[in-house]
């Protein structure tokens, strides 16, 4: 049996890992399923995109590589870009949305997040067209790093740099007077409020956290497969079922639901057929709601 | 001339009506209920196809070939499409409303999964052609034909929409609200709530499944594209544009937004040179998503809202 599913799955789980923490974090300090978070993700493609393209330009020509690796510095600096504008959206579209209706019943800030959805998708699509763009055309030789498993340095990479910020957002959560606020908010939000807790700031936080991770998964699966306008869209249901797979409000768990839903979409690649891989996280939300609808790492149902 | 825009108006009714059916379904889950249904397409594309499936004859490309009467595949359309919102009812309706809405998007990418790629059940991508079409012996008489197709629609949208009213009015209808309204109030006076909603949404699949089907026969041909996600969207904006909770807000919003859907496109499809097309219609689409939010934000009960008049018993038939 050759094992290259566990290190494709692995990768490719880490960054539904980081788009569904925005979703987890999100889904239990506001109470709502954003369904335009997928959006969040597919912008900060682009903007990491044109941005590391307008960089090259500024610079007078294409930065060379760094080391071994398809991209030079230009993409780096725009996927901190693209952080920034993924957070500065989430907050804009809360301002000018979902702040609005978050007053009555919490299914409506659901219908109004589907509404954006579409409404960002299709400009992401008028602005850059539905055909696919990439960060660069170099093709990258994988490497053997035994048991038959092969990686491109770009692979290691962006697993290192995942690591990087799942650890951070980890230390945040747990360490740091921001992240003891935010879980008070998700716990008890009126309670969080007489301690003294802004819970507005910690609103908006929730979405710069949500907005930016969601752009780094987005820039990073860009760098990996390639850039079109469903990306983000079509990356929904796995982010929601990692979310749920993990139990909603819990960081670790939607790490765990990610990577446990990316290799079980790899096998499904290689042991069944490519055609049903969309299939994997319904099957796994299913039988997570059949069986522990409160996920693994607890959280509410 | 006059023939020709005569038959387009019946042709452009009807497809309007069949989302008109399509809507009324949906406002039983929503607009009663309070159940959000990001799935429409799917449970559209399950009624579609039974129904396709059941009455066409015989092909090397999928199963079935039962050649069967084109009412029999009308009630098998119902009948799946019911079935499949009572199993996802009875995994998540029991859950927080998201999840809800969370599994019937879910359920919506399986089901264009399947139509796409189980190719012995639904013929895969082609989709399935040669579905009977009801006075075919018309056909080359297209006034007729499509006045006849046309009275078919109106038929069955007014026999649904009574229904649905009778359904409103009833004690079955006031639990319903109740419910959506205050579910401790309901529960503490001994209803059943979870089983309540399961019946609304398993009702509200059915009849979606049903303006499948009238459209599926109505065209003679169907393909897993038809039942993307944007499927579903046009729908939510018929609904919420014409007044979530009232019936004829849920025909007007219907021919309402085909009919600003249809003219748009028609002149994006006769001003907009041809390389720019793609692009303008991704400007309708945005439109829809816009739209949406602003009435959720300025007009929340859409064009016709609510009827109060619901609390009052139905008048004796």
């Amino acid at each position: 049996m050759n094992l290259q599913f566990l290190a494709d799955g692995l990768l490719s789980g880490m960054m539904i890992g980081l788009g569904a923490i925005g979703v987890t974090v999100t889904y239990s300090i506001l109470r709502f399923a954003n369904f335009a978070h997928g959006e969040l993700l597919t912008s900060g493609a682009y903007v990491a995109w044109a941005a590391s393209f307008a960089l090259t330009a500024l610079a007078g020509g294409a930065a060379p590589p760094l080391g071994p690796f398809s991209f030079g510095w230009t993409v780096l600096v725009g996927g901190v870009f693209a952080m920034l504008f993924s957070a500065a959206l989430a907050l804009a579209i809360d301002a000018v949305l979902f702040r609005r209706l978050r007053k009555g019943a919490s299914i409506v800030v659901v219908m109004a997040s589907f509404g954006a959805s579409l409404a960002l998708r299709s400009l992401i699509e008028f602005v850059f067209s539905s055909s696919p763009v990439y960060f660069s055309q170099e093709l990258q030789i994988s490497r053997p790093l035994g048991f038959g498993v092969r990686v491109t340095p770009d692979q290691l990479a962006l697993i290192g740099v995942t690591a990087v910020l799942l650890v951070g957002v980890h230390l945040l959560m747990t360490r740091s007077q921001a992240g003891r606020s935010m879980r008070a908010v998700s716990e008890n939000p009126t309670l969080a409020r007489v301690v003294g807790v802004n819970v507005e700031d910690i609103v908006r936080l929730t979405w710069i956290l949500g907005g930016a991770l969601a752009a780094a998964a987005g820039a990073m699966t860009g760098i990996l497969v390639q850039i079109r306008p469903y990306m983000g869209f079509d990356l929904l249901l796995p982010l929601f079922s990692a979310a749920i797979l993990g139990g909603i409000g819990s960081v670790p768990g939607a790490i765990v639901g990610g990577i446990a839903i990316g290799i079980a979409e790899a096998a499904t690649v290689d042991f069944i057929g490519s055609q049903w891989r969309a299939a994997v996280s319904f099957l796994l939300l299913i039988a997570m709601l059949l069986v522990r609808p409160r996920g693994l790492f607890g959280g509410r149902a | 001339m006059t023939l020709s825009i005569l038959a387009y108006g019946a042709f452009f009714l009807t497809t309007a009506l069949a989302f008109a059916i399509v809507c009324l379904g949906l406002n039983l889950q929503w607009g009663m209920t309070g159940l959000f249904n990001v799935g429409v397409a799917g449970f559209v594309a399950v009624g579609a196809y039974a129904s396709a499936i059941l009455t066409t004859p015989p092909s090397d490309m999928h199963i079935g070939g039962f050649g069967l009467p084109i009412l029999v595949g009308w009630a098998g359309a119902a009948l799946a499409s019911g079935f499949v919102a009572l199993a996802v009812g009875a995994v998540t309706l029991r859950l927080r409303a998201d999840y809800l809405a969370i599994t019937t998007f879910g359920v919506a990418v399986v089901i264009h999964l399947v139509a796409l790629n189980a190719q012995w059940l639904t013929g895969g991508p082609f989709g399935i052609g040669f579905i009977p079409r009801a006075f075919d012996g018309l056909a080359d008489r297209p006034l007729a034909f499509a006045a006849c197709n046309l009275a078919v629609a109106i038929a069955t949208t007014i026999t649904i929409y009574l229904w649905l009213e009778r359904l409103a009015r009833s004690p079955w209808g006031r639990v319903l609200r109740s419910i959506r309204e205050d579910e401790t109030a309901a529960m503490s006076l001994g209803k059943s709530v979870t089983r309540y909603r399961l019946q609304a949404f398993a009702i509200g699949g059915a009849i979606m499944g049903l303006g499948g089907a009238l459209q599926a026969h109505f065209i003679g041909f169907i393909a897993p594209n038809n039942y993307l996600p944007n499927f579903t969207f046009q729908v939510w904006a018929m609904l919420i544009i014409g007044g979530a909770g009232n019936n004829r807000g849920a025909m007007l919003g219907a021919l309402l937004v085909w009919a600003l859907w249809s003219v748009s496109g028609g002149s994006i499809s006769a001003f907009v040179p041809a390389g720019m097309q793609a692009r303008a219609s991704e400007l309708q689409l945005a439109a829809i998503g816009a739209s949406l939010c602003l009435v959720l934000l300025l007009r929340p009960r859409g064009l016709l809202g609510e009827p109060r008049n619901w609390l009052k018993p139905a008048p004796p038939s």
